[in-house]
């Protein structure tokens, strides 16, 4: 007879994750209650909706950090626990938004990137040559090679920003998760890092979680929406269908209008 | 003079004394100051302190006591401090008030002179034993072998807790463990630094290290060297002017600690963008 683990994972296997019925709170304050998700290996999902609609508790359900008070969460073929969730970390890279940092603290960018890998090589091991190797890579690939040695408090909001997705890179993950990677950033910041990040899905064949509250500032490979309001998910589907103007205009609860420029859609409100 | 100094057997005790306190309480100070966590710390060093004459009052050992007051106090402030959300300086502020103000019911309840206890007040390094020293030396093995062991973990928790967390670091036991360090640190150097005066000894030579270095090794190595050399100083200033050793000691890592935050170099690099070299060492 199947236990109901051996059964949830060869349902879900195929899956990255699959949310059902998740509640889950900070303290007393319920931040997203009863979401059913599910999201496919490779997938792109962008996740919109207003602030305070649950967006970034829903990414903190998927690596762990957030306390899950009802429902079940399953990532990558394996029911999160208590016992699993630093496992699965390993797995999972997280941006999470801009923070403000120290400029006085004790790490460079280098040394802050190469975090990304202890969490994989545990207690008591060096780092390795090949992950030092990787890190110059990964620099490189994030336009990040001529600032290994700055101190992290000395970066812009997009140079963190790359750091943070260098940092998850490192990582080898097999799950992405992206929390306002573009917010508070320049125009030309924003496209390169969506740039980027499009690249590095595509690259890495992840599955892809992304954020935001500005619907233009997703990249063109995210290929499903989910619409979040007040700790609700109320629509999930695919991106065409998610560029309704009535549908758009109930979630932000304002008008919002889709023009075409250049045969991609612009919203305006 | 120098010499003089050194032909009494209490002044190179002393001098050990300031050696292992110096150094063990800067290195925990590190972890301290780079993780802005200054009021925890205070709130641990002050139960150890308010343990120790708990220890005294009922005739237990006081180290024993100082070490179990440490310890309940990280684990009651600890979850304070992690609860991001929810500053934590106040109800840990409250804290450190009740911790001094056990400390002072617990030496107005003791009977006669109370000289032990006033020794655990100010500190009395000019009177610490071969006992007192040997704790001081395995507890300054212990946290030099741990950070060693788990640098790595160390310097992630440090610098971003919430990434360490999320790359799979068990970052809350790395930062209980932390804690932990800093309870047993304050206990061994309790005798020798005293209650009242310890938490600058963890603080200022860290502080002014802070202001030296942007490298977490380098931080260390001057943390500790800042402490031992305040601690020496201090005595040397102490025996010299025949002042009380600890109020040297402390006056001395302050005054350090102003003079390096007046003229940091980093902060004139954070002022003006990035001085140092991008390319690498």
């Amino acid at each position: 007879m199947q236990t109901r683990d051996q059964f949830e994972r060869e349902e879900y296997g195929g899956m990255a994750v699959f949310l059902n019925s998740v509640t889950a709170a900070y303290g007393r304050h319920v931040a997203m209650e009863n979401v059913t998700l599910s999201v496919h290996r490779g997938d792109f999902l962008g996740i919109i909706g207003p602030n305070g609609a649950g967006k970034t508790t829903l990414l903190t359900v998927v690596n762990g950090l957030a306390t899950v008070i009802s429902g079940s969460a399953q990532i990558l073929g394996e029911r999160l626990s208590r016992r699993n969730v630093n496992g699965l970390r390993k797995k999972i890279g997280y941006v999470p938004q801009i923070q403000e940092i120290d400029p006085l603290l004790p790490i460079n960018v280098r040394d802050s990137v190469l975090v990304g890998c202890y969490g994989r090589l545990g207690f008591f091991r060096r780092v390795p040559k090949v992950f030092l190797e990787k890190t110059e890579t990964i620099l490189e690939l994030v336009g990040l090679s001529r600032l290994g040695n700055r101190p992290l408090g000395h970066l812009s909001g997009g140079e963190k920003q790359r750091v943070a997705i260098a940092r998850s890179l490192l990582q080898e993950p097999e799950i992405l998760l992206l929390d306002e990677p573009c917010a508070s950033l320049d125009w030309r910041a924003q496209k390169e890092i969506l740039l980027l990040i499009q690249n590095i899905h595509n690259r890495l064949r992840l599955t892809t979680l992304m954020v935001t509250h500005d619907l233009n500032s997703l990249p063109e490979v995210c290929t499903r929406m989910a619409f979040m309001k007040e700790g609700r998910l109320i629509w999930e589907g695919v991106l065409a269908q998610a560029l309704s103007e009535s549908r758009l205009s109930e979630l932000y609860d304002t008008g919002i209008t889709i023009a075409s420029h250049e045969g991609k859609p612009v919203l305006l409100y | 003079m120098i010499p003089e100094i050194f032909q009494y057997e209490f002044m190179q005790k002393a001098f050990a004394a300031g050696l292992l306190s110096g150094m063990s309480c800067s290195l925990v100070g590190v972890l301290v100051v780079t993780m802005r966590i200054s009021t925890v710390g205070i709130c641990i060093s002050h139960a150890g302190f308010a343990g120790a004459l708990f220890g005294l009052l009922v005739d237990l050992n006081y180290l024993a006591t100082a070490f179990v007051f440490s310890l309940v106090a990280a684990g009651v402030v600890g979850p304070l401090a992690d609860r991001a959300e929810f500053a934590p300086e106040t109800s840990v502020g409250i804290l450190f008030s009740a911790m001094l103000g056990l400390a002072f019911l617990f030496i107005g309840l003791m009977p006669g002179s109370r000289t032990s206890a006033l020794d655990l007040f100010w500190g009395s390094i000019l009177t610490v034993t071969r006992g007192d020293l040997l704790l001081l030396a395995i507890i300054a093995a212990i946290l030099l072998i741990l950070l060693l062991m788990f640098f790595k973990e160390v310097q992630a928790v440090l610098c971003h807790r919430s990434v360490a967390l999320a790359v799979g670091i068990p970052a809350g036991a790395v930062f209980y463990g932390m804690l932990i360090l800093l309870g047993a640190t304050v206990t061994a150097s309790l005798k020798s630094v005293g209650g009242l005066l310890i938490y600058s000894l963890i603080i200022n030579p860290a502080a002014a290290a802070y202001q030296v270095t942007y490298c977490l090794r380098k931080l260390f190595f001057f943390s500790a060297l800042f402490g031992v050399l305040v601690c020496w100083g201090g005595l040397f200033i102490s025996y010299v002017l025949d002042i009380p050793s600890g109020a040297a000691i402390v006056l001395l890592s302050t005054l350090l600690v102003a003079a390096l935050t007046l003229y940091s170099p980093k902060k004139r690099g954070a002022m003006t963008g990035w001085t140092g070299t991008d390319q690498r060492d």
